[in-house]
């Protein structure tokens, strides 16, 4: 069979709901589809998978393949590896994303070994270049250098994709895709590994390292009553507060808080900085934050020049305007 | 400044050694592990590395903790080894040496590439069945047990020896070297090293050449950053934070936030 244009995304479903990774990642496949041509395509694999597949279709997927069998029930990494890898060889696509859940950063490096091409984890950024190749953006180093990079011979192009990289397409009833159901193949080997028990799990409270969202806070928030809306700010947007040490010496906030140096890493996809020069101690905490915003007073503190949107007004003043925002958008 | 980045623009790769010299925070978890096994049940533990020279270092570090032997792949070629060439070569060896019932214990991922694919490529590589993200390890029977917490699920699974576990960051925190323990260990002059052509790799074998993915370019995050400056009133930048930005935020909080378009639709 013919290469293709054909971008698949893999489709992940485990805690779907939650983790929205695969409808982020079709969005962008839209878009890069619309440049290079072909189809976008959604693999699933397990068993009574039609809400999802419909989901898909609804999200961007114009084509969804589908192995529907009681054996693919709980997530297998021997089995699915092994079919998506027989999927790929079969319909020859250009190009497979995988979202960067644990799942998916473990079972991209399978595939892409069995098909003997190149991998990218925890891409930030894609992109296709002048001659039609994806330039996969990955942090490396810890996050402090960005790497951009091609697989320029081996087929498929591979990825892993962040979570929250990308903003999903509107859910659309409307939309059409086609269902290619296939049988399981008869040589699918044998799992070498046996699942003795699996149990859904939710992680506990998040902790600031983990969390998704941070909002930290600096000496500009004024006082300790003031410093407190930020604790209503984070309790609406699901984030933790981080300070900087002058703010948890002055006890606005316990010493869990501290962000930098002599305190936490942190490596939120959004960071609200209110308030904060940007001293080193307290940056070289941040270098994995994906998207930063700063509010300061002073439009020339280094947060706000390593920011990607500085603030220059009152931190007061746009902690309180950002929580009435979010009150009138958020709809439950 | 870009002359300060660990980044060779010449061979497009990055220059790992100048990274190295310490045994990376994930790998010494996995010499935990292995360790912690060690003192329940008879165990040889040889500690491997692919590296440039220096990498020695960490070898006599493995040792020092408790490792029965340090092993050291090492050769021009093999420098610019992307995870596809770095699991391949580590497998080499590992076929060579190991046989029958062996287990392979690598970190998730390392602190400096962050791939976590060195250890399922080699998985693939040796045909042997692999656990990841191990929060827990052992051998009962000769059967390999694992505990781990994977995207909010708590599994416990089986499988057979030989096979490969990579140990997860938050899991076997490592034990305190004493300084005596270092001073030792570099006494011990008894590290192998192993080149290109020991493990029979062809001649014409290259790394940087035949790695499929390549690096085009790499640089400082906040160096490229956009950095839009947003002035006036606090309503007015709020509104524009959320015109432009709303589905970004949206999307990291997991909760919908109306945006122009559904407002006039
Ligand atoms: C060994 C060592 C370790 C350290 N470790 C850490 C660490 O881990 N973490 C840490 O954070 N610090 C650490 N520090 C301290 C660090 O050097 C800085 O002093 C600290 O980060 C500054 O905190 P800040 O930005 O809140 O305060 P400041 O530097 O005082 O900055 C306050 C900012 O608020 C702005 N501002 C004032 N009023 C307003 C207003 N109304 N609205 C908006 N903006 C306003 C000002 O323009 C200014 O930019 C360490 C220092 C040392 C020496
Ligand atoms: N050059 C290497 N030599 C030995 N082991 C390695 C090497 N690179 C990666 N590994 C192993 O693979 C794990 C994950 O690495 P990575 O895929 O680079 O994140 C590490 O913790 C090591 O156990």
């Amino acid at each position: 069979m013919k290469r293709n244009k054909d971008i698949w995304v893999f489709g992940d479903y485990r805690n779907y709901f939650q983790n929205r990774v695969t409808l982020q990642i079709l969005a962008r496949a839209v878009d890069l589809s619309t440049q290079t041509g072909g189809t976008v395509c959604a693999v699933v694999l397990g068993h009574r998978v039609d809400t999802y597949v419909a989901e898909y279709i609804a999200h961007g997927a114009q084509k969804v393949y589908v192995i529907d069998d009681p054996t693919l029930r709980s997530y297998s990494i021997e089995r699915y590896s092994w079919l998506m890898s027989w999927l790929v060889t079969r319909y020859q696509p250009e190009t497979l994303l995988v979202g960067a859940t644990r799942f998916g950063q473990e079972i991209a490096p399978r595939v892409a070994k069995k098909l003997k091409t190149g991998l990218t984890a925890d891409c930030i950024d894609l992109e296709i270049n002048t001659k039609g190749l994806l330039v996969q953006t990955a942090p490396s180093f810890g996050g402090n250098l960005i790497a951009k990079i091609i697989t320029p011979v081996k087929r498929p192009q591979m990825a892993t994709v962040r979570p929250g990289t990308f903003p999903e397409l509107p859910h659309d009833d409307a939309a059409n895709g086609q269902v290619m159901v296939l049988p399981l193949p008869g040589d699918l080997p044998e799992d070498r590994i046996r699942l003795v028990t699996s149990e859904h799990r939710p992680s506990k409270k998040q902790k600031i390292e983990d969390a998704d969202i941070v909002i930290c806070g600096g000496r500009g928030m004024g006082s300790k009553g003031k410093f407190k809306k930020l604790f209503d700010l984070a309790a609406l947007m699901n984030a933790e507060v981080g300070a900087t040490r002058p703010v948890v010496y002055s006890e606005w906030v316990s010493h869990d808080a501290l962000v930098g140096q002599a305190g936490k890493n942190i490596k939120p996809k959004i960071l609200l900085s209110f308030g904060i020069s940007g001293a080193i101690q307290h940056t070289a905490a941040l270098s994995d934050a994906h998207f930063i915003v700063a509010v300061n007073k002073n439009p020339n503190a280094t947060m706000m020049k390593m920011a990607d949107v500085a603030i220059v007004a009152d931190a007061n003043q746009v902690c309180l305007g950002i929580i009435k925002a979010i009150k009138e958008k958020a709809r439950d | 400044m870009v002359s300060e980045l660990p980044w060779d623009s010449r061979t497009g790769t990055l220059k790992r050694d100048l990274a190295q010299g310490m045994m990376d925070p994930a790998s010494r978890r996995a010499l935990e592990a292995a360790l912690q096994i060690k003192e329940t049940q008879p165990a040889y533990i040889c500690a491997i590395t692919m590296g440039p020279a220096m990498a020695r270092e960490i070898l006599h570090q493995a040792m020092a903790l408790g490792a029965d032997e340090g092993v050291l792949l090492s050769d021009r070629r093999m420098a610019g080894a992307d995870t596809f060439l770095t699991s391949h070569i580590l497998a080499r060896f590992i076929q060579k040496e190991c046989q029958g019932e062996y287990l392979v214990m690598c970190g998730t991922q390392t602190s400096d590439s962050e791939t976590a694919q060195v250890g399922p490529q080699l998985s693939e590589e040796l045909n042997i069945p692999a656990i990841t993200y191990a929060g827990h390890v052992e051998i009962k029977d000769r059967v390999v047990e694992v505990h781990r917490h994977v995207d909010e699920f708590f599994e416990i699974l089986n499988m057979d020896l030989p096979g490969l576990v990579t140990i997860d960051l938050s899991a076997y925190k490592p034990r305190y070297l004493a300084l005596e323990g270092v001073e030792k260990a570099f006494e011990n002059p008894d590290i192998r090293h192993i080149d290109a052509r020991q493990l029979g790799l062809d001649a014409d074998f290259n790394a940087l050449k035949d790695s499929p993915t390549r690096i085009m370019d790499v640089y400082s995050p906040t160096a490229q950053k956009e950095n839009r400056v947003l002035k006036g009133a606090v309503k007015k930048v709020v509104d524009q934070l959320f015109d432009d930005y709303g589905k970004v935020i949206s999307s990291a909080m997991g909760k919908d936030l109306k945006t122009h378009e559904h407002d006039e639709a």
